[in-house]
């Protein structure tokens, strides 16, 4: 009897989950079917859910329309230097922070942590305005230097090392190993989980940020994906075919990195949550 | 010294600051070294791009912008005019309107979902992976991929509800539905965080609280709501801050559905980064951007110490 009901209960959870999981992965699988369709069969009324005959010519077709390749890596170059960038810079801040006392230290993190209140268009104007007298825009740096430094890694890395065991250092320091050691010999591979966070965010940030790229970089060869995508125009805005296999190559290696790294994704969500 | 480090335990941000005194120890000044030249780049990174930034676009807001670059001290002139400016606030409201909508749907749908994965479903994983997929995604991707789900013509969408025997809906051509169908698009997009964090707070509370009602024979609504919720609370509250500061700054998606919009769609639909993107980097009014962002700001300043303020009476440490 009380078996029973569970059992009915079990597959009403399935059921929910399953129509919210096909709600979820629908789009995807729309984005894909419509990619290889020919044109004439995507705008078909009534619609044709599988095409008749599955065509690669969507993909040849944006790569010509559209420089792919220096999208790719103009993205890549600034999501991997973005995250080296912060995964340096924050840890060695925080790490200081943390676990070493200094004049000023509680007046500057406070200062740094008031950057984390203020909306990201507060700093836009300024920021332009610097990439404009430096002469950077349309460059790979104005895409890059703002993003390597970060509040948000700062704190969130300076929670980590703040739990770890003071008698660690200690040791280290009886050792002969001075601050800079012992951060990067000793305490940055105790907080690898905050660190591989830190990474995700970073990394997915800045492969898919938009309003930044849009504005810094107008010319189409140092446009990120994302930027390109969105500068789409005229006769493209409704070939959807060739738009779908577009933003399927653009979106790809993120869906590949989360599928591969998947537990890490969501531990580093589920940190951020316990930790913030 | 060892006392020393045992008042150091504390390190906390209001934790003891150090006693400036006098002949400081060689090991001592060698560790302040250190500290700054660990800090400074980040320090001054964030000095360069973020702190002064603010101060920057906090006077930028009181003046006027002309050719080339050039501006000129205008006082409050901005802010006069936003109040008078249907543009700015047809802007805010379609923000606010957004937000409280996109926010409490999402956070209430992951949470139903959130508990049902709880149960040791089998799959989890599995399903996890799913919902997750759309954070994963650029918005500008899942704004492409919306639109054309939505369109009126030849989506899927409107295929289906011909199905139910609906007639077409045009989803985003339409001014008065336009700004509901993005907010369906930013609830799907926005599920998989709160689904993770929230099951994150889920895996938190312990099982002895269940087992203790099980035993008072508490049904699964009474657990719900006596347990489960309540426990909850300071992971919800989390993602309702998180979702709201989010929500209030939405662009991206919007930006890629209603490129090439009607003026009435977009009129019906921009939201306040988005006409502060236009006004700063199209229409080059950089002063008049600078003072709705400002504003903007403030607004997330009240909601979230409101928030804070709130939080007292539903969230439970």
């Amino acid at each position: 009897m009380f078996g029973r009901n569970r059992m009915l209960g079990r597959l009403a959870i399935h059921t929910v989950l399953c129509f919210g999981a096909l709600l979820m992965v629908g789009p995807f699988i729309w984005m894909l079917l419509t990619s290889v369709k020919t044109f004439s069969e995507a705008a078909q009324v009534p619609p044709v859910i599988f095409p008749s005959r599955v065509i690669w010519e969507n993909y040849t077709e944006v790569l010509r329309v559209l420089p792919f390749d220096k999208y790719y890596f103009n993205t890549a170059i600034t999501t991997i230097s973005r995250t080296l960038g912060q995964v340096v810079l924050c840890s060695m801040a925080a790490y200081a922070f943390a676990r070493i006392e200094f004049p000023g230290r509680n007046l500057i993190f406070m200062l740094c942590l008031s950057v984390l209140m203020v909306p990201g268009q507060i700093f836009i104007i300024p920021q332009f305005l610097i990439m404009k007298d430096l002469g950077w825009l349309n460059s790979l740096q104005a895409l890059i230097v703002p993003g390597i430094f970060s509040a948000f890694g700062t704190f969130l890395l300076r929670q980590f090392f703040m739990t770890l065991p003071k008698d660690v250092e200690e040791a280290a320091k009886l050792d002969g190993c001075n601050h800079f050691h012992t951060y990067w010999r000793i305490m940055l591979p105790m907080v690898k989980p905050a660190l591989i966070a830190l990474i995700i965010f970073t990394a997915l940030a800045s492969w898919n940020e938009l309003l930044w790229p849009l504005i810094v970089n107008t010319s189409p060869d140092k446009m990120t994906l994302a930027a390109g995508i969105a500068s789409l125009k005229g006769q493209y805005t409704t070939d959807y075919p060739t738009m779908m296999a577009g933003t399927l190559m653009a979106t790809l290696p993120m869906i590949v990195m989360f599928i591969v790294l998947q537990r890490y994704f969501i531990e580093g969500i589920a940190l951020t949550g316990s930790k913030g | 010294m060892n006392a020393e480090h045992a008042s150091r335990k504390s390190t906390g941000i209001s934790g003891n600051s150090p006693r400036p005194h006098r002949g400081l120890s060689t090991f001592k000044r060698q560790d302040y070294t250190w500290a700054y030249l660990m800090i400074a780049p980040t320090v001054i990174g964030l000095l360069i791009f973020y702190v002064w930034p603010v101060f920057q676009t906090i006077f930028f807001s009181f003046t006027e912008w002309g050719d080339f670059g050039k501006y000129h001290w205008s006082g409050v002139d901005n802010y006069k005019n936003m109040i008078q400016d249907r543009e700015v606030l047809m802007a805010f409201r379609n923000t606010f309107v957004y937000t409280l909508l996109v926010v409490p749907v999402s956070i209430a749908l992951s949470t139903i979902i959130a508990v049902m994965l709880n149960q040791k479903i089998k799959g989890q994983s599995v399903y996890r992976t799913l919902y997750f997929l759309p954070v994963v995604t650029m918005p500008a991707a899942i704004g492409m991929v919306w639109k054309w789900l939505y369109n009126t013509e030849y989506g899927l969408i409107n295929y289906l509800l011909s199905l139910l025997s609906i007639n077409k809906i045009a989803f985003v051509t339409d001014a008065n539905i336009a700004l509901y169908s993005i907010i369906v698009v930013a609830i799907w997009s926005s599920l998989g965080t709160n689904i993770v964090i929230l099951l994150s707070g889920l895996q938190g509370i312990s099982s002895s609280y269940y087992e203790a009602a099980e035993m008072d024979g508490a049904g699964p609504l009474v657990r719900f709501f006596y347990i489960t919720l309540p426990l909850l609370t300071p992971t919800l509250f989390f993602v309702t801050i998180m979702g709201l500061i989010a929500a209030f700054q939405v662009f991206d998606l919007l930006f890629i559905i209603v490129q090439n919009a009607s003026p009435s769609v977009l009129e019906s639909t921009q939201s306040v980064v988005y006409l502060f993107y236009k006004y700063a980097f199209v229409t080059n009014n950089k002063g008049y951007a600078a003072a709705i962002a400002v504003t903007m700001f403030v607004v997330i300043l009240i909601i979230t110490s409101v928030q804070m303020k709130l939080q007292k009476k539903w969230v439970h440490y």
